[in-house]
């Protein structure tokens, strides 16, 4: 028995950890809606849900109970298994992206060597779910909202590959632990400085990646009514719910990983503040909040763009000057003008 | 495999962007549309046919709820047919208020145009600062009808009764802190003029902020400019009305070329557009919003200083006082004639229209000398507007079918009645 245990153990301790990551991660994804509406709320002079308990704390867990014993209505000509399947594609590489984010210099479940490759490639993944949940649901919004989403996410990805390869320029590596130990030495130091187009580029293109407002064209409110998943209900709903937020921290998490240092605090190399009195999960939750903050903004502030237009923004502004800046990078290695 | 074809759509009646119960049906290649239909009737109320069943005074609610965002318009429109017919004189103070009123319901009606074409376009935060400055002025609604939208307010020969002299407050009650409270009371301890006053004193710094959201907005150009074209030509020859025709370039406003009420001794520019988008529409109705204000205000200046009767004293057609029906016996019979039958109205037709926020909204009336119209024909501004849909989508994507909807600002109490 005891061997058995022994054997186990390595197993046993790496789903613990699992749990540790996706638990906190999913009362994050709850409280962001909460936060989100309580945002739009404020800045469109409402007061936000304040009915269930102190302040509304109480209203995700509400709505998650709503959810959750909500029938889930299948179209009848729909097809069943797909439609099934569909928002489980969705949420499961939304949450798989995490094994390889590092939290602080010690807390990350998997420290792969292709730790951006595997992003990247999760990423891609959830256009499926997508697609299916369109293509399946039978109706035809919904498919209006999978072409679109479609287009979008395949588009966008690569604008944001390229803006990442600049950071890889840099950093000579595509383990995301390196690439923040790279950037340590305090806030001169991350690589928002060289790499501020490349930022802006990915920050448009995460946004997009998600399909939040302003590109928020495959849900389409007012278009395609709630685009792909128009015909979903209950839990499945729930799932692509928690899939489109849970991607929304994901690329707020990558950007501070990629271009804002991470977990290492903004002061560390300044005399006065020394960075070890604040742990560097801290700063990491911080940063990733300032970034999930400006998501809530955009979508209180923006109109939505039509889809053409997110297509020529994408291929015609957002690619070339990712390309053209990798040359610039380039140019600056070679000369020295930056450090690798 | 089959050939590729077009695809039909159905946009409504349930749609959270048809603006009511429209029902649109589109034929789509891709995400271009080649032709919208529209289908109307789903809000049907035969207001026509009941108008004829009713004594004149029951029809003016009816008309508050034909275009039910800008309903003291659609009451102006009737109640002038109705003095046309009968040669009723309409005390001038009576024609400032209700010029005053035509303009605080031109400014809600842009305010819920603009709003939801910001919400339709996606720019949620604009409709809700919308909001902000139309509750405002619903409460000038309420304060004077006592109703916050069917106001059933004007009345042939003037309106029902003269401006309050005291605006009301918001109440204790358990949501609002006492600190809030007095913040809301604030500007409503004078009277209703006070309350007005002060509203067109701040209302031109709510439209900057509804314009730095979306003017120079470049998602919001690139969404409005060159979508749903109109030329001047075509736009006369739709049958095009009001903004959406000035957006076009035509300088026709009925307050300016067939001048009613008292439009002619005001003072205010109508604002024209180019190109006839739905940039210029959007441009159009901002434009107007801010010269609405400059008319409520030259209204309560005028309205401040002449008090004086706000009702015709024509026993045919206005109740007596009270105390006058206590003591005269005329009065007394107009009261019971009035109050049993209703006034009739000389045989004969009358058509009459006011410049409503969303064109010109007519009133044709025929009586056969009854206490009842023989026939009413409404002209709703919103339906010529709804005809041209087909023609202003075709050829742009689906997502600008959203952007022309909202545009034209269609209501349908008024296409539907």
């Amino acid at each position: 028995m005891n061997a058995l245990l022994l054997e186990l153990w390595p197993l046993i301790w790496i789903v613990f950890k699992v749990i540790c990551i996706v638990a906190p991660l999913l009362l994050v994804v709850a409280y962001l809606t909460l936060a989100e509406r309580k945002v739009i709320g404020y800045i469109q002079r409402r007061l936000g849900p304040n009915r269930v308990g102190i302040l509304g704390i109480l209203q995700p867990i509400a709505d998650g109970l709503k959810l959750l014993f909500k029938e889930w209505v299948i179209p009848t000509k729909s097809s069943k298994f797909l439609f099934i399947i569909a928002p489980i594609l969705s949420l499961v590489p939304a949450l798989l992206m995490w094994a390889v984010v590092p939290f602080t210099q010690e807390w990350v479940l998997a420290n792969i060597d292709a730790g951006v490759l595997f992003i990247l490639s999760m990423a891609s993944l959830g256009v499926y779910g997508i697609l299916l949940a369109g293509w399946a649901s039978n109706s035809k919004y919904a498919f209006f909202g999978a072409m679109r989403a479609c287009a979008q996410m395949i588009s966008y990805e690569i604008a944001m590959g390229f803006a990442l390869i600049g950071v890889l320029m840099v950093s000579g590596s595509m383990n995301l632990k390196t690439i923040v130990m790279h950037q340590a030495g305090g806030v001169s130091h991350w690589f928002v400085w060289p790499l501020f187009p490349m930022f802006m580029v990915y920050w448009i293109s995460a946004i997009a990646e998600t399909n939040r407002a302003p590109f928020d064209v495959a849900e389409g409110e007012s278009e395609i009514v709630a685009g792909f998943h128009v015909e979903y209900s209950g839990m499945g709903f729930a799932l692509f719910f928690l899939a489109e937020y849970a991607n929304m921290i994901i690329v707020s998490a990558l950007a501070v990983l990629m271009f804002f240092g991470g977990w290492l605090s903004p002061f560390e190399g300044f005399k006065l503040f020394s960075g070890a009195a604040v742990p560097g999960i801290i700063w990491f939750v911080l940063k990733v909040f300032l970034f999930l903050f400006s998501y809530l903004w955009f979508r209180a502030t923006l109109p939505r763009y039509r889809y053409d237009q997110i297509m020529r923004l994408g291929w015609k502004i957002l690619i070339p000057i990712a390309i053209g800046w990798i040359v610039i990078i380039g140019a600056m290695i070679q000369f020295n003008w930056i450090e690798v | 495999m089959a050939e590729m074809q077009n695809y039909t759509f159905n946009f409504g009646p349930q749609h959270p962007a048809a603006h009511g119960v429209l029902r649109l049906i589109l034929e789509v290649d891709g995400e271009v549309v080649q032709s919208a239909d529209p289908h109307i009737g789903l809000l049907h109320r035969a207001t026509e046919k009941l108008a004829e069943t009713k004594p004149y005074i029951h029809n003016i609610g009816y008309m508050d709820r034909l275009d039910y965002v800008s309903m003291m318009c659609n009451e102006h429109a009737y109640c002038r047919a109705i003095e046309q017919l009968g040669g009723i004189v309409v005390p001038k103070r009576a024609q400032y208020i209700r010029v005053m009123f035509d303009e605080i319901t031109r400014i809600l009606n842009h305010l819920m145009c603009i709003g939801a074409a910001a919400l339709d376009l996606g720019a949620m935060s604009v409709f809700l600062y919308c909001f902000r400055e139309r509750e405002d002025l619903i409460d000038c609604y309420e304060a004077v009808s006592g109703s916050r939208m069917h106001a059933k307010y004007y009345r042939p020969g003037g309106v029902a009764r003269d401006l309050p002299e005291v605006m009301p407050l918001y109440k204790k009650t358990d949501m609002p802190s006492d600190r809030r409270r007095a913040r809301f009371n604030e500007n409503r301890h004078g009277s209703l003029l006070d309350f007005i006053e002060d509203f067109t004193e701040r209302f031109p710094a709510c439209v900057d902020e509804y314009e730095t959201l979306l003017t120079e907005n470049r998602i919001w150009r690139q969404r409005t400019v060159n979508i749903g074209v109109v030329d001047a030509k075509r736009a006369i020859a739709l049958g095009f009305t009001g903004p959406t025709l000035r957006a076009s370039g035509v300088s026709w406003d009925l307050r300016k070329t067939q001048p009613y009420a008292v439009y002619d001794q005001l003072n205010f520019d109508v604002p024209l557009g180019k190109v006839g988008d739905c940039y210029d529409r959007y441009l159009v109705r901002i434009a107007e919003m801010r010269e609405s204000n400059r008319i409520i205000e030259q209204c309560v200046e005028w309205l401040r200083e002449n008090p004086g009767p706000v009702l015709s004293d024509d026993g045919k057609v206005i109740k007596p006082k009270r105390e006058d029906m206590k003591l005269d016996m005329e009065a007394m019979i107009h009261h019971f004639k009035l109050y049993t039958e209703g006034f009739c109205l000389p045989e004969g037709e009358a058509y009459a229209c006011v410049e409503h926020p969303k064109g010109e909204f007519g009133i044709y009336v025929v009586s056969d000398g009854a206490n009842k119209p023989y026939r009413v024909k409404i002209r709703a501004a919103g339906f010529p507007h709804l005809a041209a849909m087909s023609e202003m989508c075709c050829g742009h994507m689906l997502s600008d079918v959203v952007a022309i909807l909202s545009s034209i600002d269609i209501v349908f109490g008024e296409i539907d009645r």
